[in-house]
């Protein structure tokens, strides 16, 4: 039995629960928003104002060519940057936690620098580069400045999961005759891969849904965010919700599935 | 077998170990026993190839390995914390070693099979570590490493992170694993009890300087330096100067005023300082009306009892010579006692050949701070 509660006490409770409940509608009101009105049938070019309930947008979420274009587009940017993130990102992890070299301090420090960096700032001073450079701005430049600010990413999630490595592992692994690349594969990578797929995740988010920097190394390519923006314009067909939806779908199954293989091992560990 | 020759380490500016002359046998369970900070893990991780000595050679075999990595020497290690592989069963754990060394299957698995027999751990092949308790995680390690069929096994403090009670069991655990496979074992502690009861042989090291090899009875029972004498046991040192030297040993002018009789590894000079080492239970306790008859014999010392405290089997008694100086005695309780009470006068006396003569003059003048600290804890 809880103690009996004050009518004082009563109306901070109530209150308490009224201003949780108006926040959590503050944070997800936008999403709510996006996943009704991918049902929507709208009428006209402008998904914005409710007609009916219809599925025909989910029948058919690649109708809308442009919008298909920049959602691949997106998707193999977001695949290629990751996976080179990740390699250079893990490496730089797992040497600046196990060896103490010359440069390790600045290059701690180099590493937040994208992190703290206002992207409007990266995304600028990258472009007047490519500029300068005479480089033609598309694919291959998004893709290098989002494993600009990917590696950073990457390399300071990994290097969290690194901290609470066991380095003698590797010194028994050679102990028992391994040479150091089958140290590597068979020990040390098998322990910290969590840490990398976690990181590889992150950025995989991040890469996908950066608007700032990509706009101004972009050149005439048109990626997912990109083409949103631009969508506001002309027309803003429902397609662009079903695609959110399944962004934002896909995010939650991954985060779920994370969860529970983390419970998981964490039962079998105790 | 395994030879270390002048080896010195040092990193940076800090001097881990001076000078290590070793030479460990076939078969032998030896071990490196010294204070944190002595030298002996470092010592070890150059026989196992994680550090590389500055200068001076390690042998195995007679083969130089010094700058042979650890993956290529045939040695293998328990680490202090074992170091199993987390994400691998115990069976996987225990066939690393051959797998690396891409043994085949059908040779490797029935060893490992045997191995987990030899450490009695069958039942427990296919869980993780984690679902083992601290002494068969221990056990584990043991296997892990002794399946490679080393020429010699090398423990850093494998009972450091066990309790007490299993420290004990795993000590014969040890000695009998060690007498099944018939490989050497070298083992690093701080602990002199396991040093004492399990070696064939002891290195006692301070300060990155070995200070004495030999069988336990012989550290015991004649330490080469005033820090071995220390460190093994309890040892009243009593600090002199050589009078004259005799067939029957040493005569020493003790500061604290009466002349004994001692001996040493080898004759010393008239006139050099010298201690007298007295260990505790070797000393017996007589009415002080002997204690002139036994100066004479140079056998004896004049003492009070300070303080008494009963331990069971034995008393251990604080006594003061007349110059101050503290001597600790254990003595059997089923000894005759009854004058003793503190501030009795009592002489104290020992049998021909237990005063050990060791160079140089101790810090502090009689038995070990600690002792003292002991007894006087104690009531």
């Amino acid at each position: 039995m809880s103690a009996p509660i004050s009518k004082r006490g009563r109306i901070a409770r109530w209150a308490l629960n009224l201003f949780a409940a108006a926040v959590l509608l503050y944070l997800f009101t936008p999403i709510i928003w996006i996943v009704a009105f991918s049902f929507n049938e709208p009428a006209g070019r402008f998904n914005i104002a409710w007609q009916r309930f219809t599925l025909d947008n989910w029948r058919d979420p690649f109708s809308n060519q442009g919008l298909t274009e920049a959602f691949v587009q997106s998707l193999r940017i977001a695949v290629l940057s990751t996976s080179v993130a990740t390699v250079l990102g893990s490496m730089i992890a797992i040497a600046l936690s196990r060896y103490s070299f010359k440069g390790s301090g600045p290059l701690n420090f180099l590493l937040v620098l994208p992190i703290t960096t206002p992207e409007i700032v990266l995304g600028s001073s990258l472009a007047a580069m490519f500029l300068d450079w005479d480089i033609n701005r598309g694919f291959a430049t998004v893709l290098i400045a989002h494993i600009m600010f990917q590696v950073s990413f990457v390399a300071l999630t990994v290097r969290a999961r690194v901290r609470g490595f066991d380095w003698t592992l590797e010194h028994a692994a050679q102990d028992l005759g391994a040479k150091p690349l089958r140290t590597f594969w068979k020990v040390t990578f098998p322990l910290i891969l969590p840490g990398i797929l976690a990181a590889a995740l992150l950025s995989f988010a991040l890469s996908i849904d950066d608007f700032i920097i990509t706009l101004f190394n972009a050149g005439s390519l048109s990626t997912f965010p990109i083409y949103i923006d631009g969508s506001f314009k002309v027309r803003f067909p429902p397609q662009i919700n079903v695609l959110a939806t399944t962004i934002l779908l896909a995010s939650v199954i991954v985060m779920v599935v994370g969860l529970l293989w983390g419970q998981r091992s964490r039962r079998q560990q105790s | 077998m395994i030879r270390l020759e002048a080896v010195r380490k040092q990193f940076g500016g800090f001097t881990a170990v001076e000078r290590a002359d070793l030479s460990i046998r076939r078969g032998e369970f030896f071990a490196m026993l010294g204070p944190s900070g002595c030298g002996k893990t470092t010592t070890l991780k150059m026989i196992a190839g994680f550090e590389q000595p500055t200068s001076g050679r390690v042998l195995l075999e007679n083969v130089d390995v010094s700058r042979v990595p650890p993956y290529q020497r045939n040695v293998n290690t328990v680490f202090q914390q074992y170091a199993l592989f987390p994400h691998m069963t115990v069976a996987e754990n225990i066939a690393f070693g051959p797998r690396s060394k891409r043994v085949r299957r059908s040779v490797y698995l029935p060893q490992v099979r045997e191995m987990l027999e030899v450490v009695r751990l069958s039942e427990f092949a296919d869980r993780k570590p984690r679902q083992l308790s601290g002494g068969q995680q221990q056990r584990v390690a043991l296997a892990r490493a002794l399946v490679n069929f080393p020429s010699a096994l090398l423990l850093d403090e494998p009972l450091a992170a066990l309790d007490l009670k299993l420290r004990e069991a795993m000590q014969f655990e040890l000695k009998r694993i060690q007498r099944e496979v018939g490989i050497t074992f070298v083992f690093v502690t701080h602990d002199q009890g396991e040093a004492l009861t399990m070696s064939d042989r002891i290195a006692v090291m301070s300060q990155g300087v070995v200070e004495q090899v030999g069988t336990p009875e012989e550290i015991y029972n004649e330490p080469a330096s005033l820090f071995v004498a220390g460190f093994i046991g309890s040892a009243n040192l009593l600090p002199g100067r050589i009078a004259e030297n005799s067939s029957e040993g040493s005569i020493v002018d003790l500061l604290a005023g009466p002349r004994v009789l001692a001996h040493g590894p080898e004759q010393m000079l008239v006139g050099s300082q010298v201690s007298v080492m007295l260990r505790p239970e070797r000393l017996s306790l007589l009415p002080a009306a002997e204690a002139h008859q036994l100066q004479i014999s140079g056998r004896g010392l004049e003492g009070t009892v300070r303080e008494l405290v009963f331990q069971g089997a034995s008393a251990r008694i604080l006594l003061q010579l007349p110059d101050g100086t503290r001597v600790v005695t254990n003595v059997a309780t089923d000894a005759d006692l009854p004058f003793l009470r503190p501030g009795d006068s009592v002489a104290m006396t020992w049998k021909p050949g237990a005063a050990y003569l060791i160079s140089g003059w101790p810090e502090h003048a009689g038995a070990n701070t600690t002792d003292v600290d002991s007894v006087e804890a104690a009531l």
